[in-house]
């Protein structure tokens, strides 16, 4: 947090599918060390934000930019962002059948590896780093044994997605509604992985729906998006306001304000 | 349909100077003079009057060709040395295998008895004209309650008398008699020289009796210009269990005709099945399953992956006849198509005439989906790891069948090797 300079600087970002334009110009400064909660109702562009940041081809960016850790992050291949360190946890992770968890993690941080001008990792050193990670983020290690996703329950899919994040080790890691289809047990466990990966060193974005994951993870920042835009900005305590009150009121103000 | 054409003159001399050299047993002598004149009646198949079998498979370039028969070496192919005939990598089967080999006993009536039982001529004309051609024949034999597992590696690799641009044919011929309670792996590989065209047509029967368990693996990996038609047909006994998994490297033109049937209550069968073919190929598999007794299990699993402009035709016949109660059948055909130029004609299909029991077929082709490569992207991998990744991942299933550990890594690294992935086309959904 020493650093003057936000790891992510989102200055006017617009970005479409298709014909649908979705996100009208958002504005966000994240600095190394904070957690940042991005809530909103259905359809505000939430996800469309984690996404285009990613790199997801679905979408088109027509305006803004996004500078991470002093690049042009827009510009680069999905698999350029992953490798400089942003990851993105998926709301809907994808099942790899036949594709074995241990080759498509070692896969991911060789390339970030080779990246950094480093070599690849031996087996040995990547069976020990996987098996501490699998402890610290309390996960079934039969899940690793498994091809990645194939045939996994929810709860397991967004664990599966906190392992990745462990191994993979983001500067700025963006989890996508990873909070949403959990049971008590296994938002626990999804939050307390996520506060384990928390440091002085990353950045963390939260894309949530509901307040209740903000219970066990607690954000420095909370920002409200309504029709693509972040229209409010606030500190935890806004989480609270916005569950109680819904987000009428917000629109209501926005609108009145315009 | 009869298809006379000069390449039949060519096969009919081959064929007298065979039968006057008469290598064999004198029953042998007669099988291939009843071969012989079968396949003239009957000559090449073609898809005219409605014939289902060759539907989408044209026999054109096959019978157009005058292969000549190699009649020197009459030690035969079977056996013969991998070396210096493939370009990569010999699979060499693990210590404690057998090699099959090709001398057929005197005065041996089990043999006699079964050559040609199970794959007869009387409606194709390949079968006819291997039979025609019938010299050496790999024999595999377990005895009714044989004490052990024997493996047994069945090489139809050579093409002997090989001289310059002269194109030839072989007719590969394999028995396989797995006795009472014998519990048995055979592998049977299909290699041959890169350079001139050549012609396999390839009979293999294999019995499997009562309480038997056969492990049965086939590797097709012929020269890029080769023709190849195979021809496989199992009688399976009561209680016997049947794991059988083809594995084809594209050719020009290749037919993998497999039938089995299931002809005593509690016989088990698995047919798995792994083709990959590139630019200017195209591959046949008909798939038939006969369930003719009641309590019988099948399961059919092909994969396909496709690159270029190649065809892939799957046809899965299952037949559950009326007394056949209690019948468990599925099957699926599943396509990777890494081209947008890449064409599969997948028929399924389920025929059946008893009401008590249970069957599903399936058929899917497709390309690996935009969802499915951001996912690898976004951890890291570039476009052409994490397609190759999933293109891996896709053939694994089939892979991950092949019980001897030399053969199922041998196979993988064969297919990392031969499937050129670049990259591949993507179809973006909007989200």
């Amino acid at each position: 947090m020493t650093d003057n300079n936000p790891l992510l600087s989102v200055r006017g970002l617009r970005a479409s599918a298709g014909d649908l334009d979705i996100l009208n110009g958002v504005d966000l400064e994240v600095y190394a060390g904070e957690v940042h909660a991005i809530m909103g109702p259905n359809g505000s562009g939430k996800s469309t934000f984690a996404n285009v940041l990613a790199g997801r081809p679905d979408y088109t960016v027509t305006a803004g930019k996004a500078i991470y850790d002093g690049e042009d992050l827009l510009s680069l291949e999905p698999e350029i962002r992953a490798r400089m360190g942003v990851f993105l946890a998926f709301q809907y992770p994808v099942e790899l059948p036949g594709v074995r968890a241990w080759q498509f993690l070692k896969a991911g941080v060789d390339a970030r590896r080779v990246h950094n001008g480093e070599e690849e990792m031996s087996a040995r050193e990547f069976q020990r780093l996987l098996d501490a990670k699998v402890k610290q983020v309390e996960i079934d290690p039969e899940l690793v044994r498994r091809a990645v996703n194939e045939g996994f329950s929810g709860g397991e899919k967004k664990r599966n997605e906190i392992l990745q994040m462990a191994v993979l080790e983001p500067r700025l890691a963006l989890l996508d509604e990873t909070d949403s289809g959990l049971d008590i047990d296994a938002l626990r466990i999804v939050s307390d992985g996520v506060n384990k990966l928390r440091s002085e060193d990353n950045a963390m974005v939260l894309v949530t729906h509901y307040q209740r994951m903000l219970d066990y993870v607690r954000p420095d920042k909370v920002h409200v998006l309504l029709d693509g835009r972040i229209v409010r900005s606030g500190g935890p305590e806004m989480a609270l306001e916005l569950e109680e009150k819904g987000y009428d009121w917000i629109r209501e103000e926005v609108g009145a304000s315009e | 349909m009869t298809t006379r054409t000069i390449s039949n003159h060519r096969y009919h001399e081959d064929h007298l100077a065979l039968a006057a050299a008469s290598p064999g047993p004198a029953w042998l002598a007669d099988l291939r003079a009843a071969g012989w004149e079968r396949f003239s009646e009957l000559g090449f198949p073609t898809a005219r009057r409605g014939n289902e079998r060759w539907k989408y498979t044209a026999v054109a370039p096959i019978s157009r060709v005058g292969f000549a028969y190699p009649q020197i070496g009459t030690a035969g192919s079977v056996g013969a040395p991998l070396v210096g005939a493939h370009e990569g990598r010999p699979y060499i089967p693990e210590d404690g295998w057998t090699i099959a080999q090709s001398a057929i006993p005197d005065g041996d009536d089990t043999i006699r008895q079964h050559l040609g039982s199970l794959a007869p001529m009387d409606d194709d004309g390949f079968t006819a004209l291997n039979t025609a051609f019938l010299r050496d024949v790999a024999i595999v034999r377990v005895p009714d309650g044989a004490d052990g597992p024997l493996a047994v590696h069945v090489n139809h690799g050579g093409l002997p008398g090989l001289d310059g641009e002269q194109q030839y044919a072989r007719h590969p011929r394999t028995l396989i008699l797995a006795g009472r309670n014998a519990n048995l792996t055979v592998v049977e590989t299909y290699t041959g020289p890169r350079g001139p065209r050549y012609f396999t047509n390839a009979v293999t029967e294999i019995v499997v009796g009562e309480g038997a368990a056969v492990d049965h693996y086939r590797l097709l990996d012929e020269s890029p210009a080769a023709f190849h038609v195979g021809t496989t047909r199992v009688h399976q006994q009561r209680d016997s269990s049947f794991s059988s998994a083809s594995f084809a490297l594209g050719t020009e033109l290749a037919r993998n005709d497999f039938a089995v049937t299931l002809d005593g209550p509690g016989a088990f069968c698995s047919l798995n099945g792994l083709y990959y073919t590139g630019q200017g190929q195209h591959i046949d598999n008909l798939i038939s399953i006969d369930h003719a007794q009641p309590h019988c299990t099948s399961r059919l699993n092909y994969k396909g992956i496709l690159d270029g402009n190649s065809r892939a035709v799957f046809g899965g016949e299952v037949m559950v006849r009326r007394n056949a109660q209690k019948s468990d059948a599925q099957q699926t055909d599943k396509n990777l198509l890494l081209s947008e130029d890449a064409e599969v004609d997948s028929k399924p299909s389920l025929m059946i005439y008893a009401d008590d029991v249970q069957c599903a077929h399936g058929a899917t082709a497709g390309q690996i989906d935009a969802q499915t490569l951001f996912y690898l992207r976004s951890r890291g991998l570039d476009l052409e790891t994490a397609s190759r990744m999933l293109v891996q991942a896709f053939a694994r299933e089939i892979v991950d069948t092949v019980k001897p550990e030399t053969l199922r890594s041998y196979l993988e690294s064969l297919f990392d090797r031969s499937i050129a992935v670049k990259s591949l086309p993507v179809v973006f959904a909007a989200p």
